[in-house]
């Protein structure tokens, strides 16, 4: 402990107080990549099942709604959500929930992902080899039954690698909810790189942060993959 | 009615011109981008070890990174920097000068830079992609490095990178709405402004919500038209 004692106090920058407040930064900014991220994915099945059906009422409004948010930039999606409720919810029984900026980007980041997923799992969907639903459809299997049985779990699989992106770009993308007063990673960084005037410090270390969880979760999708694609690699040679 | 919701409280020629700035940033960006790509994948694909090394630390940094902690390193790093050199001046010469980072070059810079990544990795694929007996060829007809660069590799390489390239332009011309975080006029600042102004923020953000979205269809089809374009010839199956 002593060298920690050692570097804590041979620099005016990192004392402890900063660490807490770059801790206090990772639980933000983890609890609102994960939660969205939970949100994103349940809400993204059903409308993509929706924009892959053949009926052009359940898909055209999943496309509108994919469309628009993948069209704009997640931060003018977080200021109109997050200007907008407060312009417009002030008076209402919701107020208590919005007036926290944590559940306006929380929307925001919800929707946002859920429309990229969306695409990612409709990509995948659309792409299930027909021999794989002719099978489920000779077995007698009902609708419901071939898309949870064979379809959704086929698909979720090819989608993985564009979903692991897909979380790295929301980690990434979660940064600019300290545009709105929430202190996340960035926020955190923002303030001490403003107590300090100490740019490099402040912004490195957390780039540095941001870098290890990016790494951490590229680790645990490849760990994924390989156990969930375990039945499509080749062979061993003996 | 229509009177009412055409009503810009007289913001609407600033947003005009912050839609402007926004275009402006992305194709100064896109310039730097796709040069920093080409360089990095060139980098990445040489037999020296050292700019191998630095091409992926290059990359694996900035694709790791967000962009809007990147951004605010460069801008108000970049100060300090400058404000270092500036004192440095003073002290040693005596010359007394005192320059401002300018908010449009720093997004600029930050935006081509950490794009500039994703590009090199778009064109190491590509250049990766083009058969190698066509290079060989082109050498066997005596063409110069150069001639076999602009008329073998190059217009090959354009059309694997193309789809690549394409996705990073719809995710730049997004990304450049963070340059209103370190401060530029461009059309999310001013919407901002004005609806913290007018308490409209609904009147501010849907234009620019629409511009975003006219940008984005016209790009994908202009992607589209190129990506025929560069495929002539090429038998799809």
């Amino acid at each position: 402990m002593e060298w920690l004692e050692q570097i804590l106090s041979s620099n005016s920058v990192f004392k402890l107080s900063t660490f807490v407040e770059y801790w206090g930064g990772l639980t933000q900014t983890v609890q609102l990549v994960f939660l969205s991220l939970v949100i994103g994915l349940l809400l993204s099945f059903p409308l993509a099942l929706m924009r892959s059906s053949d009926n052009p009422y359940l898909s055209r409004p999943v496309w509108l709604f994919t469309y628009v948010f993948r069209g704009t930039p997640l931060i003018v999606q977080l200021y109109l959500i997050y200007y907008g409720s407060s312009f417009t919810l002030q008076d209402t029984f919701l107020w208590p929930v919005f007036k926290e900026a944590f559940y306006p980007a929380l929307i925001a980041f919800v929707l946002n992902t859920a429309a990229y997923t969306t695409e990612i799992l409709r990509g995948a969907i659309v792409t299930t080899p027909r021999g794989e639903i002719e099978a489920a459809k000779a077995y007698g299997m009902s609708w419901w039954k071939r898309t949870h049985r064979i379809i959704v779990p086929s698909a979720f699989r090819r989608a993985l690698p564009a979903y692991s992106n897909e979380v790295i770009f929301m980690l990434h993308a979660s940064a600019i909810a300290s545009t709105v007063t929430i202190l996340d990673l960035t926020g955190a960084a923002y303030n001490i790189y403003s107590r300090y005037y100490a740019p490099f410090e402040a912004f490195i270390f957390v780039a540095f942060v941001y870098l290890l969880i990016s790494f951490s979760i590229i680790y645990l999708f490849k760990h994924l993959e390989n156990k969930m694609m375990a039945h499509m690699k080749p062979a061993e040679a003996k | 009615m229509i009177e009412y919701l055409f009503d810009f409280h007289g913001y609407g020629p600033s947003i005009f011109k912050g839609a402007i700035i926004t275009i402006e940033v992305g194709f100064l960006s896109l310039i730097l981008a796709l040069l920093l790509g080409l360089l990095g994948a060139s980098a990445k694909l040489s037999n020296n070890p050292v700019s191998r090394g630095v091409g992926t630390l290059y990359t694996t940094i900035i694709r790791g990174v967000p962009d809007l902690v990147l951004m605010m390193l460069i801008y108000f790093g970049g100060q300090v920097l400058i404000n270092n050199f500036t004192d440095w001046l003073f002290v040693q010469f005596e010359i007394d000068i005192f320059i401002n980072i300018d908010q449009f070059v720093a997004g600029v810079i930050a935006i081509g830079f950490i794009f500039g990544a994703y590009m090199t990795e778009t064109f190491r694929g590509a250049f990766l992609a083009v058969d190698k007996g066509q290079i060989e060829a082109g050498y066997a007809y005596g063409m110069s490095k150069w001639q076999v660069f602009t008329r073998v590799m190059f217009p090959q390489m354009m059309r694997h990178a193309l789809p690549g390239l394409g996705n990073n332009w719809l995710v730049m011309l997004k990304t450049t709405a963070l340059v209103s975080v370190i401060g530029l006029a461009d059309m999310v600042r001013l919407a901002t402004e004005a609806s913290k102004a007018v308490h409209q923020p609904f009147k501010f953000f849907i234009p620019v919500v629409l511009v975003y979205l006219a940008l984005t269809t016209v790009s994908e089809w202009f992607i589209k038209t190129m990506e025929r374009r560069y495929s002539t010839g090429v038998v799809k199956g």
